[in-house]
């Protein structure tokens, strides 16, 4: 029968998979969650340790004189200053400037990087390779990634690992072994933790799995799904392909493209750096004349809220996950934009939202309204806007 | 006594778009008759049961392009139809592999990566640049053609929004969609693909009805003509209707009676009453009524043709009624038959090397289509009056998808076959289909060697058969091929795009006529509604 491949921890993952509740990632099956509610594996991420399989992931090797080349053209980030061993968080835009997609790139030697997306990029980057001395191979399907994450991460690693990860920093990478198996360990994350990502051969995953399972016992190491990850990234203000933003590619028309600067990526567009690269001049043109979007983070007022269900005799209903559906936002009964992703965080008490609002409404401490259903009928509940991330734990980066 | 055979319209021809034709001016409170020359209604598209619990589709065996508001605005599922899913396409290779598509997205970019990871992507891509470009073009479908050269007020008014269109559509579109009226679909699909089965299959689609090859300019708009179909999205792309094509035919007759349309069927046209009309003095002709084969006369002052369009404009109405120019155009009207059809009756489903353990590719479409060079090898024996060797199959076993089809356990294969020349050299003779029957069923038996054992009966349908059951001339699918020069506002003649024709009272509404051809019914719907503009 034809279907969707699973990933090489599908061994462990589905006889753990209590609710069966298998979503689609990127031509995978992975687990949405693996009980039947999402509590303990979200404070699995924020207060001990969480193992996510996150093989979908696209995994791309770009090897060769050229390397550093093709990514210091493709995406927006300065390749060149890049060290072995570092890695950098980056988007890539189309001629215009408009997003493709996103994703990190390792340095893993002088000439050899590895790039991970949500969609698939290699036609993208073979076409921009066009008379480069640069390989590019697509090894999603050969190399397993699990994301470990959560403030015990560490000392579980120090358990399993031959090499200690204690001088590990943030946005870095190191080869090691666990169980006599060669592992990379990338100490990122898409939760806004202390955290962790193992990449390893697919004939390796379960022995590493195994591994981490048993040393991280006493630590409360707990499979977690990608339900309660979604939580855990908007939180860290972090956002996601498609749901979040539509990449140049999938989009229909030209409003639903976004730039780097529109989804809050400032910080990684290295407009200063040498050279030519895709979308520079557009980019350049926006940066002189401002963004006419920018994704911001939204904090609902409980108080506010709690008013507006007072009204029927509730109390506030909010669903017990992240929700990927876009609500309007407005200010007085104007829509001056859209969240796109909401979610009850259970650490902060707070109900808070990925948005993306015009300008000027997108300055900080704004104050709008966004649009709620209580018992069957539209309701605006005030709301500010606020910076991300929403949560950063001082350990994230320590 | 005048009154039983006067009527507000007569329709001539009883296929979808002359059934969707007069339903939608009975929906206008019109008395309209449908003259239908067969015994059933459907014209192309129809089902008949040539062998006995076996039912063909026999002509036209897929609905992609029906338009939904024709389905809304006749109520056609409570009249019967249900388009059922086509959910894959496989294309056996001759390496004994095979490549699949399904419509979910995921599985099929899985699919194609196992042949190439560029392939994979480049599929998702194209997939949406030719989706664009169909929405682009898309609006042109549903408006009118303006005569570019006329000042009369509508043409400047359609003309207006069309260029207004234009200009709202982006520098990349307007480059995409000049390419993609220019390029041969070879050249196309060579810009975006290195699997030769994929690129075959793909440039099929833009071959399908012409009599051209994947090689010859112009076949790439024919391939964005079957991607209308799919910007639909979720409201519906390729299907197969509920008892076969004639299930959409029974299914606008139904709602067309319950419309109070009255359908006649034996009844051939013989010829359009014309007489000089004395109102306006300058003795301009108009129609008055038809006289049928059997001498009957029925009379109306309007009467639409959903013939194609040398029956209409050269047989039913004498050509001394239409200005020369008018008449050698409809001469130069190429109608060139290229594709064939046999229908089969099988005890069991073949078995196709390719596919040990998959019955569900079985449900959607098969793809005889190996590489764009199988293809255009299959136009160049066509090219010079043969029968190709190797043809094209566009393959679906409808019993697999509508049970109803064939007695239980057993099932019927219906072969849309190119290239079979109408003109084929020493024309078609038994011994001819005989060697287009042969020619399908070696080639399946290529990729499904026990295909032989699994046949019950056999049904070939050359271009001339076309022609002589269905009644068209040439035997052209499109009723007129879908080429570039003949499309749009030169679609069936340049100035005469808009359903109207040089005899007053006379009116064009069938697949000859723009937007084109399928089981799209687009045609029979535009023009009913221009004919209810001109008051009547």
């Amino acid at each position: 029968m034809f279907n969707l491949k699973t990933t090489p921890f599908h061994e462990r993952t589905s006889k753990l998979c209590q609710p069966q509740n298998w979503r689609k990632w990127a031509g995978y099956f992975v687990a949405g969650s693996y009980e039947h509610t999402l509590d303990r594996e979200y404070w699995a991420i924020r207060n001990a340790a969480a193992l996510i399989d996150v093989t979908p992931l696209m995994k791309y090797v770009i090897k060769g004189k050229d390397a550093a080349a093709l990514l210091h053209r493709v995406t927006t980030r300065d390749i060149y200053k890049m060290k072995v061993g570092q890695i950098y968080y980056t988007g890539w835009c189309d001629d215009e400037g408009k997003m493709i997609d996103d994703g990190t790139v390792s340095r893993l030697d002088d000439s050899t990087f590895r790039l991970t997306a949500a969609e698939p990029n290699l036609r993208w980057l073979t076409m921009n390779a066009a008379g480069m001395d640069v390989q590019i191979s697509d090894v999603t399907d050969e190399v397993a990634a699990l994301s470990f994450q959560g403030p015990n991460t560490r000392k579980v690693l120090n358990l399993v690992c031959e090499k200690p990860v204690d001088e590990l920093k943030y946005f870095r990478l190191m080869t090691n072994t666990i169980q006599g198996v060669g592992v990379t360990i990338s100490r990122t994350g898409y939760t806004g933790d202390l955290g962790y990502e193992i990449w390893m051969d697919n004939n390796d995953a379960l022995k590493v799995w195994d591994a981490l399972m048993e040393a991280g016992a006493d630590y409360g190491i707990t499979p977690v799904g990608i339900l309660a990850m979604d939580m855990a990234r908007v939180e860290a203000g972090l956002f996601m392909l498609d749901v979040d933003y539509t990449s140049t590619t999938h989009a229909w028309i030209e409003a639903q493209k976004s730039s780097p600067f529109e989804l809050g990526l400032d910080w990684t567009v290295a407009l200063d750096k040498p050279g030519y690269f895709v979308g520079r001049r557009a980019l350049e043109r926006e940066k002189r004349e401002g963004s006419a979007w920018k994704m911001v983070g939204l904090e609902v007022d409980w108080d506010g809220m709690e008013k507006i269900y007072k009204q029927v005799g509730l109390p506030p209903q909010i669903p017990g996950m992240a929700v990927r559906a876009s609500l309007p936002i407005l200010v007085g009964s104007v829509q001056v934009g859209y969240a796109s992703t909401s979610s009850w965080s259970p650490l902060l008490k707070k109900y808070i939202a990925l948005a993306h609002l015009q300008r000027p409404y997108y300055e900080i401490g704004t104050e709008v309204r966004m649009e709620i259903t209580v018992e069957h009928h539209r309701q605006y509940a005030p709301a500010r806007v606020v910076k991300l991330p929403f949560y950063e734990p001082e350990w994230k980066r320590r | 006594m005048i009154s039983s055979n006067t009527y507000d319209a007569i329709i001539i021809g009883g296929g979808h778009n002359g059934l969707v034709a007069a339903a939608y001016l009975a929906r206008a409170g019109k008395k309209v008759v449908v003259l239908e020359r067969r015994h059933i209604v459907g014209g192309a598209a129809v089902t008949e049961e040539i062998f006995p619990g076996y039912k063909f589709t026999e002509f036209s065996y897929v609905v992609s392009l029906l338009r939904p508001e024709i389905i809304r605005d006749l109520e056609l599922p409570k009249h019967g139809l249900k388009i059922l899913p086509l959910p894959s396409t496989f294309t056996p290779m001759d390496n004994g592999d095979y490549l699949a598509s399904w419509d979910d997205h995921d599985l099929t970019r899985r699919e194609i990566y196992r042949h190439s990871p560029l392939d994979a992507e480049a599929y998702d891509e194209y997939s949406r640049v030719m989706a664009r470009a169909a929405k682009a073009i898309k609006p042109i479908i549903n408006l009118i053609p303006p005569d570019p050269s006329s000042l009369h007020p509508r043409d400047l008014f359609n003309l207006l929004k069309l260029g207004q269109y234009a200009a709202s559509l982006s520098e990349k579109e307007l480059y995409m969609i000049a390419k993609l009226v220019t390029q041969s679909s070879a050249d196309l699909l060579e810009e975006w693909f290195e699997t030769d089965a994929l690129k075959g299959t793909k440039a099929a689609s833009g071959i399908i009805g012409t009599f051209l090859g994947p090689r010859s300019p112009g076949t790439a708009y024919v391939l964005l003509h079957h991607y209308m179909g799919e910007i639909d999205g979720a409201f519906r792309a390729w299907g197969f209707a509920k008892g076969g094509s004639g299930g959409v035919s029974g299914a606008i007759a139904n709602a067309a009676r319950a419309l109070g349309v009255e359908i006649r069927v034996n009844s051939p046209v013989k010829q359009v009453k014309v007489k000089s009309d004395p109102s306006t003095g300058s003795g301009q002709a108009r129609v008055t009524g038809v006289v049928l084969e059997n001498g009957d006369e029925i009379d109306s002052k309007v009467v639409m043709s959903a013939a194609d369009p040398k029956r209409t404009f050269l047989q039913f109405v004498e050509p001394k009624h239409f200005p020369d120019e008018f008449v050698t155009a409809i001469q130069n009207f190429r109608v060139r038959g290229s594709s064939g059809k046999v229908n089969i009756a099988l005890s069991r489903l073949p078995r196709f090397t390719a596919l040990p353990d998959e019955p569900a590719l079985y449900r959607g479409a098969v793809s005889i289509s190996p590489s764009i060079d199988y293809i255009e090898r299959a136009y160049d024996d066509a090219k010079y009056g043969q029968i190709s060797r190797r043809p094209y199959l566009d393959m679906i076993f409808p019993s697999m998808i509508d049970p109803d089809m064939a007695p239980p356990g057993q099932h019927v294969l219906s072969c849309f076959v190119q290239y079979a020349p109408y003109d084929v050299e020493g024309g078609w003779t038994d011994e001819k289909r005989n060697q287009l029957g042969e020619a399908v069923i070696s080639t399946i038996e290529q990729y499904a060697p026990d295909i032989r054992e699994c046949i019950v009966g056999m049904q070939v349908i050359s271009p001339k058969d076309i022609e002589s059951i269905a009644g068209i001339t040439g035997g052209n699918i499109f009723h007129g091929e879908l080429l570039l020069h003949q499309i749009f506002f030169l679609r069936p003649v340049p100035q005469w795009a808009d359903f109207r024709t040089p005899l007053k009272g006379y009116y064009f509404g069938a697949s000859g006529a723009h937007p084109g051809g399928g089981v799209m019914g687009a045609a029979g719907m535009l023009a009913a509604k221009e004919i209810l503009k001109d008051g009547f």
